[in-house]
């Protein structure tokens, strides 16, 4: 571990924060910087390629998750798109009620559209989570009211990975006759996600979250849902999201979400086999570490962990000086200074919540990447520890 | 990955007096995990000067450089001067903090004054320039953030 050393090897396994975009997903971007530039709103011919461009991408992501074509809103990121559906599913509805039922774990552009709603005069509802993260179906049901218009829980957690029972919650969201998001911009690209057998009305996905390009997202929204815009303009989108198109970004995640329903069967057995790898092989070579999310319900791409005594940012220090990339939920490496959301709703204390450390697997990792992990991460976590207070302090009480 | 200067970035992965002082003279702890850190400072004490400074820190790349620097600032002195090591000063000579981890450059030096108070209320003498009481109102204060 020496300082300033270039590290052996080059591991990126932050793939839950972004993914590269894929040669392919580049090749077919790349005409549509230079070559074919037109506005798809045009009626000329420089137009007409633009918008057949963008028309196929809107097959190709509708084919994704099972919708019709024309259901696709293209966004600029999911978070947008979660704003989207959020302040835009909420307006349209506010006449029947102002009563909005979201998870405690949800990514903050949703939490956080929720926070604003609320100071527009709706109500929001949290539903806690088990110690693995999962939203009981049974809950979401009791909170609903006469006045509940809408409910978004997400389809999995990219901070721990878990896998939440949409089609379930879906199922009891459905008979109350309330409409149901679900934040699908950690599952869609990596599991199958298909609106009809989750029985939502409306979901999310971004492109980066699945080889495809950064700026790059949608929103699907069931025909005949009532969905007022974030944004006044022209009618792009169907007037539902108004501005010129960013039809390089679009035909990237048309690409990337045609690859990633191709391949996803071989992608997920792979990044399985990876990912179980890392889960069973850590917590044997470090003494108390902790798995995070669920044991089952969790993305193929995903190993979470909270290691305990020790504090994450430090961690991901030593790592990206021996060229490992991975985040975590520690207070410390976040801007405000919190510990993760995800990790105290799940009932974590914030002293194990600061160990946190969350691997992203990537398509082209191989076994040789996650046994450069296991050598190299036990010594800093050792290493950490020497000089923590609360390790010391429990070896004492351990004699 | 905060920006932090190389002299912290060298605190942080070659820390300096990193233990425990099993027969200390003085010991102070600061901080919460809820906040992220916290430090333990164990100071010896001979003939009024800091002999050894050692400390034991739970917490980011600041908190451990901050730790780090403040003993190794602190050594040698003597504890009039030792009091004077300010959270501005450490900072100074770390090149600087991130903004938001300003936060972890008080625990340092808070964590030496409360041990160097242990140290003078064991003996029952008075430090000049030792604040009385300090340090204890900041634990149950929220984080701060700049």
């Amino acid at each position: 571990m020496g300082n300033g050393d270039k590290p052996a090897r080059r591991v990126y396994l932050d793939n839950m924060a972004t993914t590269p975009v894929l040669p392919e997903v580049q090749e077919a971007m790349l005409p549509y910087f230079r070559q074919i530039y037109g506005n798809p709103q045009s009626i000329h011919s420089w137009g007409d390629e633009a918008r057949e461009a963008l028309e196929n991408a809107r097959s190709q992501v509708a084919a994704l998750i099972g919708s019709d074509a024309e259901e696709i809103i293209f966004t600029s990121s999911g978070t947008e798109a979660n704003n989207l559906a959020l302040k835009g599913l909420a307006l349209g509805q506010m006449a029947k009620g102002k009563h909005i039922i979201v998870s405690a774990i949800e990514h903050f552009s949703v939490l956080h559209a929720a926070r604003t709603l609320e100071k527009g005069g709706f109500e929001i509802t949290e539903i806690p989570v088990d110690k693995y993260g999962i939203v009981d179906p049974d809950e979401v049901a009791r909170n609903i009211r006469k006045e509940t218009v809408l409910v978004s829980i997400m389809h999995a957690n990219g901070e721990v990975g878990t896998i939440e029972p949409i089609a379930e919650i879906a199922k009891k969201v459905k008979e109350a006759g309330v409409l149901f998001h679900t934040d699908a911009v950690a599952s869609a690209g990596s599991i199958l996600v298909d609106v009809n057998k989750l029985g939502v009305d409306a979901l999310s996905l971004a492109g980066n979250e699945f080889y495809g390009p950064k700026g790059s997202g949608a929103l699907w929204v069931r025909k005949r849902v009532r969905l007022i815009p974030l944004m006044d303009g022209g009618v792009q989108e169907g007037g539902r999201r108004p501005g010129t198109e960013n039809v390089p970004a679009i035909v990237g995640l048309g690409k990337a979400a045609e690859m990633a329903a191709k391949n996803m069967a071989a992608r997920s057995s792979k990044l399985i086999k990876l990912r179980d790898k890392l889960i069973n092989s850590l917590p044997v070579a470090v003494e108390h570490v902790v798995v995070t999310g669920h044991p089952t319900e969790r993305l193929p791409q995903h190993a979470s962990f909270c290691i305990r005594f020790i504090e994450g940012e430090g961690m991901l220090l030593w790592l990206d000086r021996e060229g490992i990339a991975v985040s975590s939920g520690s207070a410390c490496t976040s801007k405000a200074l919190k510990a993760s959301h995800v990790l105290i709703a799940m009932g974590l204390s914030h002293e194990i919540a600061q160990g946190s450390l969350l691997f992203g697997l990537g398509v082209d990792h191989t076994e040789d990447d996650v046994d450069y992990v296991l050598q190299k991460l036990p010594p800093i976590i050792d290493r950490l520890r020497q000089m923590s207070p609360l390790y010391a302090k429990y070896m004492k009480e351990k004699r | 990955m905060p920006a932090y200067s190389d002299k912290v970035m060298d605190h942080f992965m070659n820390p300096r007096n990193v233990g425990e002082i099993k027969d200390a003279d003085g010991v102070g702890e600061v901080g919460n995990p809820v906040c992220g850190d916290m430090m333990t400072f164990y100071i010896k004490v001979k003939d009024n000067r800091l002999e050894d400074v050692k400390f034991q820190t739970f917490g980011c790349g600041a908190a451990v450089a901050v730790s780090s620097m403040t003993s190794e600032m602190a050594k040698g002195k003597t504890l009039e001067e030792a009091v004077k090591i300010t959270p501005a000063l450490v900072a100074k000579e770390l090149e600087g903090l991130p903004k938001n981890k300003y936060h972890c450059s008080n625990l340092g030096a808070q964590a030496l004054q409360e041990a160097i108070r242990d140290y003078a209320k064991k003996k029952g003498i008075k430090i000049e320039g030792l604040k009385e009481k300090g340090g204890e109102d900041e634990e149950g204060e929220e984080c701060e953030v700049s």
